[in-house]
């Protein structure tokens, strides 16, 4: 009387194999379809920007900027990924970066040079994680609106910070990572360190209790208690990484643009979360990719040079996004049906 | 008495879900002015007949005659339409609006077609608060401040604020004080005098027996009576159709010799404010203890209470003669228990991952050096131990989503079984698997016990609990009744025990 039971499928319509299968299948069983469509996308984008400003958009040196704006976002939204993972959210992610950047850039902290300048970043996104995850995991606050405090908050400080003055940066170990000399191999340092996240932040998503933890959470909060789990500390790490993340996007940009500023980080929130998820996490929680977020971040970003090299403003580039996210989450629920 | 043609027929409905036939081709007549009572085990298909009555599900056969004519209730709103209301027994009401709104929700009274006349709707919902013997209750408050039994109340008059022919009720009495349930007799009594028909679910017999014209049984999906008389029916009579099966369920041995080791949980004076009364119980290595009760009697909060997942309070659970903190799952798992709940999807299962990692969840630590996972030990260990426990498919890479019932629940229990669990609490373990696969079930719970483990069974099935337990508590309303071993006591003693709460002969 068993109900028999049809070999289930996979998001690729082939039936799992049992065991570990070999390097490449797994590489190539990684790039599932909704991968797949947005490497596609990121394709068509580049051959449209190739088309339209042939010498331009495929100059090397066009290149290296397109993947220097995307490493600031992109180290954001991969702690943006993992919060949504959870079944959360962050709203305060740029208003963090501001703050960090403007803290770590003080005439004071720039007195202790390259190692005071990463190191308050870092301790200044952690510590806003920190605030938020308490909030959340024992206050029992709703994310939305405790980052949408910290967003507050933060932005607030970082303006009394600067009093909305820019703050140059004089330490030339800091200057010196954004030139072209320090390039490796013709790589610029900000993308390694992007580069460097993303594989950790895959590695530690798809290969650790911590990532099996945060997508148990997110699947389903209730079944994670029940199954022993401690819910509320893993909520509270994982805003003290998406801080993190923060305060590394922070010094990028510190690198990228040899100051602090009050107004930086500016709208990151709804980049990354609108990366992730067009990259496949659900909002809902329980599912996340990274690899997905990373090419979302891609995506945006190419976007964004592409017009800025046709000349078309912003406020067009602004209605182009929001289509984007719309169609991409449309395409989406139609292959999450049909699988 | 009796008209030519009822006020509602139907028949032949059929109603399949995934897994499950919930019902199969249920025949019902009921007449207008009649209380005509719905009886029937848990999972008897009670729940899933009034939705396709209020329009909520849709038959996959089956015809709807109201009033002679054949009708199709394609959504709850042409079921109201038509004039059939149902009082849900979890209320659907907004917690955050007004009486009044609540009861008009959907139909407010307007001006020029929009603007709400709060002024109106309060004033009608107060004429019909009165019909219904509350008007203490007053229409501007918010629902949410209300008592359960007020509540019920709102529920009520939302369904009489419409033109209403038939009106059902599952198991409205459940929340009620007595005195509230003479005043939810006589509205009754009201409303058939009027010539509106109520289908009334219950689990009381002596409610039947008190305000019931006919009695339809339902048993495993099918209508084993219909239009009994309700005054004049034998007890033993009804008691035997709702537990007469056509399909024997397979009960494994018992072992020859009881367990003799010592208690590995203990249980004493347990308790929680409104929901159990204090509660001792000891289960030894190898032993299962069943709770047998109805839903409302408490059982699923004596399971969660124990695994932690509920603050006692008063008492303490001890597992191997150590107290465990209370309110801690955490505790309680490290200590070796292992929870397999009733609402699996809900709270057990991750529906989006693979068995592997469903099965690993709790055991994550065995596989993984400074968090890192170990996934060949993972899937091996996974492997083992749904191997042991015959979950079909035997792949534990496929998504748990596409299991059935009884695979879903092997997967819990196989997660139990990995993390070493000594303690297993089982909470209604076959809700939602095939017939077919519950002997299969039973067999590997005894297996378990037999190979050491502490089993405490929850069910409201009687003949699971009587087959499968060595040991019976009986819960009425939050309050042990009767322990006995089970071979010592039969299914219609239990019934009794649970339906009228004294032991009858």
């Amino acid at each position: 009387m068993t109900q028999p039971v049809s070999p289930p499928r996979d998001s690729t319509g082939k039936v799992p194999s049992i065991g570990q299968p070999p390097a490449w299948r797994v590489l190539v069983g990684r790039a599932d379809v909704r991968t797949l469509s947005l490497l596609g996308v990121l394709a068509a984008l580049v051959l449209i920007g190739g088309i339209t400003k042939p010498d331009e958009f495929l100059d090397t040196r066009n290149l290296q900027l397109v993947l220097t704006q995307a490493s600031v976002i992109g180290v954001v939204t991969v702690g943006m990924t993992f919060v949504i993972t959870s079944g959360g959210i962050d709203l305060s992610v740029g208003a963090i970066v501001a703050l960090a950047s403007v803290w770590a850039t003080t005439v004071a902290t720039q007195e202790y040079g390259f190692a005071g300048i990463l190191f308050t970043a870092m301790v200044v996104g952690v510590g806003c994680g920190l605030v938020n995850g308490l909030l959340i995991a024992y206050g029992g606050m709703v994310p939305f609106i405790a980052t949408l405090a910290m967003l507050a908050s933060a932005r607030g400080l970082a303006l009394q910070i600067t009093d909305g003055r820019t703050q140059i940066v004089t330490v030339d170990g800091i200057l010196k990572l954004g030139e072209r000399d320090s390039y490796v191999l013709g790589i610029p340092p900000l993308v390694l360190v992007f580069a460097l996240v993303t594989v950790i932040g895959w590695l530690v998503l798809n290969r650790t209790t911590f990532g099996r933890r945060t997508v148990a959470v997110g699947g389903n909060a209730e079944a994670a208690r029940l199954a022993g789990i401690d819910v509320r500390r893993q909520r509270l790490y994982l805003y003290l990484l998406s801080g993190l993340c923060c305060g590394i996007a922070a010094f990028l940009l510190i690198i990228l643009s040899g100051s602090g500023q009050n107004t930086n980080g500016n709208l990151y929130e709804l980049d990354a979360i609108a990366a992730a998820i067009i990259g496949g996490t659900l909002l809902s929680g329980g599912r996340g990719t990274i690899v997905g977020s990373v090419l979302g971040v891609l995506i945006f970003t190419t976007i964004t040079n592409i017009f800025a090299l046709n000349n078309l403003q912003s406020d067009v580039q602004q209605i182009a996004k929001g289509a984007i996210i719309v169609a991409a989450v449309l395409v989406q629920r139609r292959t999450a049906s049909t699988t | 008495m009796a008209p030519e043609t009822p006020l509602l027929s139907m028949s032949g409905i059929t109603k399949s879900f995934p897994g499950v036939r919930a019902l199969d081709g249920v025949d019902l007549d009921v007449r207008a002015g009649e209380v005509h009572c719905l009886l029937g085990q848990n999972g008897a298909g009670k729940s899933t007949l009034i939705k396709v009555l209020a329009g909520a599900h849709q038959p996959d056969t089956g015809a709807i005659h109201w009033r002679g004519e054949p009708v199709t209730l394609r959504s709850p709103i042409a079921a109201m339409r038509l004039g059939i209301a149902t009082i849900y027994q979890e209320l659907d009401l907004v917690e955050h609006l007004s009486v009044a709104e609540n009861v008009h929700l959907g139909h407010e009274p307007t001006s020029a077609g929009f603007v709400v006349r709060g002024k109106a709707a309060r004033a009608s919902t107060a004429a019909l608060l009165r019909r219904l013997g509350h008007p203490e209750i007053d229409p501007g408050r918010l629902v949410g401040e209300l008592s359960a039994a007020q509540q019920q109340i709102v529920s009520m008059a939302r369904a009489l604020s419409h033109d209403v022919r038939l009106i059902v009720m599952d198991e409205p009495s459940a929340a009620l004080d007595p005195d509230e349930v003479d005043n939810l007799f006589r509205i009754v009594g009201d409303l058939t005098a009027d010539d509106v028909a109520v289908v009334y679910i219950s689990h009381r017999l002596e409610e039947i027996r008190r305000i019931g014209d006919r009695v339809t049984v339902l048993k495993d999906g099918r209508a084993v009576a219909g239009g009994l008389p309700a005054k004049s029916t034998p007890t033993r009579e009804v008691v035997a159709l709702m537990t007469g099966r056509n399909v024997e369920y397979v009960f494994p041995e018992r072992p020859s010799s009881a367990p003799t080791g010592a208690p590995v949980l203990q249980v004493r004076g347990l308790a929680r404010d409104g929901e159990f009364a204090p509660l001792d119980l000891e289960i030894r290595p190898g032993e299962i203890v069943g709770l047998a009760g109805l839903v409302g009697s408490g059982r699923s909060e004596v399971l969660e209470t124990i695994y932690g997942a509920r603050r006692p309070t008063a008492g303490q659970v001890l597992v191997d003669g150590r107290p465990l903190r209370p309110g801690s799952v955490r505790a309680a798992v490290r200590a070796g228990l292992g929870l397999a709940p009733e609402e699996r999807k809900a709270q057990a299962l991750l529906m989006l991952e693979s068995v592997t990692r469903n099965v690993s969840v709790s055991s994550l630590s065995r596989f993984s050096r400074g968090g890192w996972i170990d996934r060949r030990a993972e899937l091996g260990a996974a492997r083992a131990s749904t191997r042991e426990l015959s979950l079909r498919p035997d792949n534990p890479a496929v998504p748990v989503r596409t299991l059935s019932g009884g695979n879903q629940q092997k997967a819990v229990l196989a997660r139990w079984l990995l993390r070493g669990c000594r303690v297993l609490l089982l909470d209604e373990p076959t809700r939602g698997v095939d017939v077919g696969a519950r002997a299969e079930l039973y067999a590997v719970v005894r297996r378990l016990a037999d190979d050491g483990l502490a089993v405490l069974l929850v069910s409201s099935e009687v003949p699971e609990v009587l087959g499968l337990a060595d040991r019976v508590l009986v819960l009425r309303e939050g309050r042990v009744v009767h322990t006995a071993p089970a071979r010592e006591l039969d299914e219609h003693r239990v019934l009794d025990l649970v339906m009228e709460g004294s032991p009858a002969s």
